[in-house]
């Protein structure tokens, strides 16, 4: 069971090569051996969305994702939508929308809605909200979050 | 509005500016410092082995396979602990109150499914779940007890055997002449309401880092509260430590709500092994463990009745409150906190002269209950709201006019509300006008009327609320308890650097006060609110402090920051008036200058700190020796806190195949006093009132009959999605300025007091015409169908 498989994956367009045990959650992959910890783990059985990233650009949950299964995968964290200092435009958005506060759902937010933002045409708000619904947020009841990704959506045309 | 006379206004207006906040690009940048994100040289890991009995002796505890596992490194079981920490409890000087002792891990009974028995460390978290399962405990089971009105009765089997009873706490609250009113009355409405359990469901789980330095003997646990000054204090006498050898961080925290207003065993057992093993240990919640031991909310049973003359004035209500606390008696709130404030606060915003409430808090086998958003109020309101609508049908008047006709007016504040609680002016009656003109109730009403020709259940809803915000001193947060939250402490320093700091005992976990509270710091001293970095969370930085709960920050933080900015803004303008040569009445500050006014005589704060720290001779010894430094230190206290108030108004359709209940309107009028930063309020209001749409209509910790909990995993309780709430109309009345320092009113949990009773209403009024008063919550789609159908069957 513990025996390790060696993976190679690549995270936000840089290759890592691991050997990891097969049980190993991609979320834990991320966070522990890769110091990423901006993916968060809020429920571990695909509920709330917060550990979410894009694995070969589909979004998914990095908590009932193996490591191996991300083998030979791009993975799209939310460290690559921007720096602190620069911020990518759909965080932006979230910024001037006020639409986090204790920020612990925001990564998953931000990755399901970069997902979103990248496929789908999300003409009206509901589109917006149905896009978002496996993304739980407890502190801003998503009215400013829909804004956000309405600005961000109404800004994309140059994509 | 005329400006109170505490502002100057020719500095530029940072409080009540929409400024963006400075905690954004870290956390959206994925650089927050969560407590999960903590990773120490040499860190190891806890997983606890948890009771899956709700009521049971444990008869013995094999730990041997466990220990003997690869990666293991500790085992230790409750009397390990036990050797380690002393034993505390939640003690109250309430009359009719029993404390109960917490044990860090269960000694020789368990008492509800998800108590900790045994902590086992390890290298990773997956061996030591690993390990968890090698573990063999024998129990013997014990009579469970899940229902309170069971559990109260003199013969029931006693959850603590050092205790006389189940019930932990039981008071009484009379004013007036309750029997005489009720004979009086021309109508009177009640009956049985049932607001049952709740948990908070932070997305964030809570988490503990604990890290011993034998060196210094001192012990650092960064964990997920809410209250680190109360944690700090707490473990000073566990662990038999100083203050200062003890520091507690909260860093980045993802949610609190209450759930992090209590101490847990969790952080006790952290601290513990970390000093035994010399090594920095780690525990993060899972979502399980979140579901099964966090601090629940609510669960009570009201038997309620209200009593009114022809012309719809409140004669007489009089309310019957049990409590089903749970297990343990919560630290250091006590089992009180929940059940007493219901009955604290039912008559809530309105005149009533004759009141007769008694609360009972019954301990049963299930999880603790605490504090939660709102805390007995959203019951209060629900009980008393519902209360009012019910009346109102009676006698055939609108729910509005009821409430106008109750409320208390303008000018008849302080009013000293029925079960004691002084209310000071607060804008009661503006608050229903404007909820009414905002969601256009003329017209509501019009459209609800058509649509019911149509057939359909389209409903309105009003609630109406009062809270005590910013409370200080004189009151305690829960009745009779040992501990001071009635100050808060704030150091402003300017150091050699020219840097401003501003250090708190208040903790954020996502209300913004490192952006709010630098509006106001850099507001009062004439700096930039960039330049005003802001110390939160750390007990080093104050000596005193609690943290962030009750609907407090914004008032404790917000007084205490302009009490010392003031203090240091006295002292830069004595050193000012010196540099500069000039009277210290002629000296300004802003921008980070200070001003000669009406000269271009002037100087950086920066430069004005080098001079009295750095440059000798530019400010004399006598001076210096007077000012000390450019560093103030004061505590504030509101002494008896102030009022908020709001209408809730609501529009509802329940279709009439599925029964989910959409709501296609809701506003919020709310009186806060003055807003610090419009887009946090807002913020505050549209969370509020979207978990109150959550204990409305989804959320709900079910129980079976052995105590089990059905609702462990977050597919069985269902909180809100984007899909399930609507949007939030909110509008700040900012009618009369409190008595607060700075005029702040607290703004934290009102969304969630009002919501429950709005929808409530609503839905009540939609299902009017089948005779259907909606007496329990959550309203699901299950219990709105067995409504209809036995109305339908008569």
């Amino acid at each position: 069971m513990t025996a390790k498989i060696s993976i190679a994956v690549s995270v936000n367009g840089e290759n890592h090569v691991a050997e990891v045990e097969p049980r190993l959650l991609l979320a834990d992959f991320l966070r522990e051996n890769l110091d990423l910890t901006g993916t968060h783990v809020g429920c571990e059985h695909g509920i709330c969305g917060a550990c979410t990233v894009l694995m070969n650009g589909d979004s998914v949950r990095s908590c009932l994702t193996f490591a191996v299964q991300a083998d030979g995968a791009e993975i799209e964290t939310v460290e690559s939508l921007g720096e602190i200092d620069a911020l990518g435009p759909l965080q932006q958005a979230f910024r001037e929308h006020h639409a986090l506060q204790c920020g612990f759902c925001t990564p998953g937010m931000l990755m399901t809605a970069t997902d979103m933002l990248r496929k789908y045409p999300l003409e009206t708000d509901d589109d917006i909200r149905d896009g978002l619904s496996g993304n739980i947020c407890r502190c801003t009841g998503y009215q400013n979050i829909v804004a956000a990704v309405r600005s961000a959506a109404d800004k994309r045309g140059g994509n | 509005m005329s400006p109170p006379d505490d502002i100057d206004l020719t500095r530029p207006q940072f409080v009540g500016a929409k400024v963006m906040r400075r905690e954004d690009p870290r956390l959206l940048a994925g650089q927050g410092n969560y407590v999960a994100d903590i990773k120490r040289h040499g860190m190891v890991h806890i997983a606890f082995r948890r009771s899956d009995h709700a009521h049971a002796l444990i008869k013995s505890v094999d730990v041997s396979a466990a220990q003997a596992l690869d990666g293991v490194v500790a085992v230790y079981t409750g009397a390990d602990i036990a050797a380690l920490a002393n034993p505390y409890q939640a003690t109250s000087r309430m009359k009719n109150y029993q404390a109960t002792f917490i044990p860090p891990l269960a000694l020789d009974k368990v008492r509800y499914v998800g108590e900790a028995v045994v902590a086992v460390v390890a290298s990773s978290r997956y061996v030591a779940e690993d390990a968890l399962a090698r573990i063999e405990i024998e129990y013997e089971a014990l009579p469970v007890l899940v229902d309170p009105e069971e559990s109260l009765k003199p013969d029931a089997p006693k959850l603590h055997d050092d205790l006389e009873s189940n019930i932990l706490a039981a008071r009484e609250f009379s004013r007036g002449e309750v029997d005489e009113a009720f004979a009086a009355a021309a109508q009177t409405a009640g009956g049985r309401f049932h607001f049952t359990r709740t948990t908070p469901v932070t997305i964030e789980a809570r988490a503990s880092v604990a890290e011993y330095d034998k060196g210094a003997r001192s012990l650092t646990l960064h964990c997920t509260t809410q209250i680190p000054g109360i944690v700090r204090d707490k473990l000073s006498e566990i662990f038999d430590l100083p203050g200062p050898r003890i520091r507690v961080i909260a860093p980045d925290v993802g949610g609190g709500f209450g759930g992090k207003t209590s101490l847990y065993s969790e952080e006790i057992v952290a601290c513990a092994i970390a000093r035994d093993l010399g090594k920095p240990v780690k525990w993060v919640s899972d979502r399980m463990e979140d579901l099964m031991t966090t601090g629940n909310a609510f669960d009570e049973i009201v038997d309620a009745e209200i009593a009114i003359a022809e012309d719809g004035k409140i004669l007489g209500v009089k309310a019957d409150v049990i409590g089903d606390v749970g297990a343990y008696s919560i630290y250091p709130w006590t089992a009180t906190i929940e059940p007493v404030q219901v009955v604290s606060f039912l008559p809530g915003p309105y005149r009533i002269d004759n009141y007769a409430a008694r609360v009972r808090a019954v301990a049963t086998n299930k999880t603790l209950t605490g504090a939660y958003r709102g805390v007995g109020r959203p019951i209060s309101v629900f009980v008393m709201d519902r209360l009012l609508d019910m009346a109102a049908r009676k006698i055939g008047m609108d729910p509005a006019e009821i409430r106008r006709r109750n409320l208390v007016n303008d000018d008849e504040f302080p009013y000293k509300a029925a079960s004691g609680l002084v209310w000071d002016k607060s804008a009661f009656q503006a608050c229903l006008r404007e909820a009414a003109d905002g969601i256009g109730y003329d017209d509501l009403r019009r459209e609800q009327e058509a649509a019911r020709a149509e057939g359909r259940w389209v409903g309105i809803g009003i609630a109406c609320y009062a809270e005590l915000t910013g409370v200080g001193s004189r009151i305690a947060v829960a009745p009779g308890m040992p501990i001071n939250t009635g100050t808060e402490t704030c150091n402003v320093a300017i150091d050699s650097t020219g840097a401003v700091t501003a250090s708190f005992g208040l903790a954020s976990q996502g209300q913004g006060m490192e952006t709010t509270l630098a509006q106001v710091v850099a507001q009062e001293l004439g700096v930039k609110v960039e330049d005003v970095d802001i110390v939160l969370g750390d007990t080093a930085s104050v000596s005193h402090g609690t943290g962030t709960y009750a609907s407090r920050g914004a008032v404790f933080g917000g007084g205490a920051g302009i009490l010392a900015a003031k203090a240091v803004h006295e002292k830069i303008v004595r050193v000012a008036g010196h540099l500069l040569e000039a009277a210290e009445e002629d000296i300004e500050t802003g921008d980070g200058h200070v001003r000669v006014k009406g000269t271009d005589k002037s100087m950086t704060i920066r430069d004005l700190a080098r001079a009295l720290y750095s440059d000798m001779g530019r400010v004399p010894k006598d001076m210096r020796d007077e000012i000390d430094n450019l560093e103030a230190t004061k505590v504030y206290d509101p002494f008896f806190g102030t009022t908020t108030s709001a209408s809730h108004m609501c529009l509802v359709e329940i279709d009439p195949e599925t029964y989910k209940v959409e709501i296609k309107r809701y506003i919020v009028v709310e009186d806060c006093g003055r807003v610090i930063n419009p887009s946090i309020a807002d913020g505050q209001a549209h969370g509020g009132v979207a978990q109150g749409v959550g204990v409305a209509l989804m959320e709900e910790v079910v129980h079976d009959a052995a105590g089990q909990i059905l609702t462990a995993s977050l597919v069985d309780y269902v909180v809100p999605s984007a899909v399930e709430i609507p949007s939030i109309d909110v509008v700040h009345v900012e009618a009369e300025l409190p008595g607060t320092v700075g005029g702040f009113r607290g703004l934290g949990e009102g969304g969630t007091i009002g919501a429950p009773a709005c929808i409530a209403n609503a839905i009540s009024d939609a299902l009017s015409p089948l005779g259907i008063e909606i007496m329990e919550i959550p309203a699901t789609p299950e219990r709105l169908f067995r409504l209809v159908e036995a109305a339908r069957a008569g």
